[in-house]
């Protein structure tokens, strides 16, 4: 029972619609966890429940210790939150900002100040420390709000969907902060749906759908379970016919997302030298990653 | 025991955590609120007060300008109330998402809706305070009786945070608000005695009137502003106090409503 969260039997539901079923969490100290899962599975809402900004229908969740929603406070007292949503304070500069939402937690200013160059500087903001927040990149005001979220030196933080719009070079250095933060030993929870993110970052998955979990493990575990070992992607005019003539009997598993042909397999050999005769099509081979598992367990069409 | 827990008022002393960040803001841009919150009242006042008050020997035992004076503080006490909890709360509730913000700390929604009402109500306060320090200054206060226009000049901010929280509570965008001012606060500002006498409306108006808070708040200040103590105190606070109390708490519930879904 020390984990620092645990949730058992979470359900919600909103006009009849169960949008959290019947979920099970474990997060053990210093764990980096990812809940995965397609719009609308129940990432965000399973976030505001543990937080206790809405109330369960039934179920159990202790966070740090604490029950929620009964005693949500006082563990949000000790955890760092990031957001989906940018919604740092644009009245205030970098700076106040991390005053003042420190200032929300009863942290004595003296104290504050004394934290703020070490938030500036994980933020990579220590020169911007002056700066309104509209004249801020949407990298420096996602490292901004991972720095808010560290005011109160949180054992616990939640992401929700961490690097979404993000160019790929603030998501790497997104990818480092977090990092660092596991090795201090604090737990992460996060969301995503960046399945690379997910595998880079996480010591375990969980995968949600429908509101339940529908697989959990590590990643590269997930991956050997659910999946052949090597993918080949093909693309180009005529695709769809040669899957039909040749990659499906040539591959062990078939399959199609938008006009992209996926072929799983225990050896791509084949594939390869016959696509390499193909003009008309381009192809990608590769080992077998966390996007195949996730298309595999929650389908292949489009979710809104 | 849900429904307990949904209908409990739970505000803790962290309501100050809101009251100081709103604050902390308002203090960059201090000088030119306030001059703004008094502009408007005040031409109103002295061009009113002066020039219908030139037409008039006296209202009620005091000459127009006075009479006006103590109508001002209130109705400028109602105005800034009104801005501050619709416009400037909806802002950071539902633009800048500030309360979202907030409430990942250790800090509930209540603290935050009871934190913005009393916020809405000092700044308030500070518009009816600076009318009265210009009728002061002026000569249209009679005694140091008038100091106690000062806490009801704050509950009446209060009654009126409370009210503009409700329909920010209730509000899908900014255009909203307009149905509440045209509705509500510019009929509130006709009768309930701030220009004229409550005498001058027809007999069911004037019952209409006595629902009005605007109408306590008037038939307390005015009398103070005079150098008199108000006939029956006790009635018109307890319809201050009852409406600052049921509308904080009703916005409070629609506020969980909205946002704790």
């Amino acid at each position: 029972m020390n984990n620092h969260l645990h949730v058992a039997g979470l359900r919600k539901s909103y006009d009849g619609v169960e949008v959290v079923a019947g979920l099970d969490l474990q997060l053990e100290p210093g764990v980096c966890f990812g809940l995965l899962g397609p719009n609308g599975a129940g990432k965000t809402t399973t976030l505001r429940l543990c937080l206790g900004l809405t109330e369960p229908d039934s179920g159990e969740i202790r966070m740090l210790g604490f029950p929620v929603p009964e005693q949500a406070r006082e563990a949000r007292a000790r955890i760092g939150v990031v957001p989906q949503l940018d919604n740092l304070d644009p009245d205030f500069t970098v700076r106040e900002n991390l005053l003042v939402y420190g200032s929300y937690f009863g942290i004595a200013p003296r104290d504050l100040e004394a934290r703020i160059p070490e938030l500036l500087e994980f933020a990579g903001l220590s020169a911007r420390e002056s700066s309104k927040i509209q004249t801020l990149s949407g990298g420096m005001k996602r490292r901004l709000t991972l720095a808010r979220a560290l005011v109160n030196d949180p054992q616990l933080i939640f992401l929700d969907e961490p690097s979404t719009a993000l160019d790929p070079q603030a998501r790497h250095l997104i990818w480092e902060r977090l990092r660092r933060l596991t090795s201090e030993g604090r737990t992460i929870l996060l969301t995503t749906h960046f399945m690379d993110e997910a595998e880079r970052l996480c010591h375990r998955v969980a995968i949600m759908d429908h509101g339940r979990k529908i697989a959990e493990g590590a990643p590269r575990d997930l991956i050997a379970q659910h999946i052949e070992p090597q993918v080949v992607e093909v693309f180009g005019d005529g695709a769809e016919n040669w899957a039909e003539t040749y990659g499906r009997n040539a591959s062990e598993r078939c399959e199609k997302t938008g006009e992209t042909i996926f072929c799983y397999t225990h050896d791509a050999d084949a594939l390869v030298h016959a696509l390499d005769g193909q003009q008309a099509l381009r192809y990608l081979h590769r080992p077998a990653n966390l996007e195949d598992v996730f298309l595999k367990l929650t389908g292949r069409e489009l979710r809104d | 025991m849900k429904l307990a827990r949904a209908l409990a008022p739970r505000p803790s002393l962290r309501f100050m955590h809101i009251w100081r960040r709103n604050r902390l803001v308002w203090r960059k841009l201090a000088i030119p609120s306030m001059l703004g919150n008094l502009a408007d009242p005040m031409l109103y006042m002295l061009g009113l007060g002066y020039g219908l008050g030139a037409m008039m020997p006296e209202v009620v035992g005091m000459s127009y300008i006075a009479f006006l004076a103590a109508g001002t503080v209130c109705s400028s006490t109602m105005m800034s109330a009104s801005f501050e909890s619709m416009y400037s709360s909806f802002s950071r509730m539902h633009v800048q998402r500030t309360w979202d913000a907030i409430m990942n700390a250790p800090v509930t929604l209540d603290d935050v809706v009871l934190g913005e009402a009393i916020w809405a109500a000092s700044k308030a306060f500070l518009s009816g305070a600076a009318v009265l320090l210009v009728a002061t200054m002026l000569g249209l206060v009679e005694s140091a009786l008038a100091l106690w226009v000062l806490p009801v000049v704050f509950l009446t901010g209060l009654v009126f945070a409370g009210l503009g929280l409700i329909m920010t509570s209730l509000s899908p965008s900014y255009d909203f608000f307009m149905y509440y001012f045209t509705l509500a606060i510019t009929p509130m500002m006709l009768a309930s005695g701030v220009f004229f006498p409550l005498e001058q409306l027809p007999g069911w108006l004037q019952a209409v009137a006595q629902v009005l808070p605007l109408t306590h708040a008037v038939a307390l200040v005015r009398p103070l502003m005079n150098g008199a103590v108000p006939e029956s105190i006790a009635p018109h606070l307890l319809v201050l106090v009852g409406y600052a109390a049921i509308g904080c708490y009703v916005a409070l519930v629609l506020a969980r409503r909205r946002l704790l879904k």
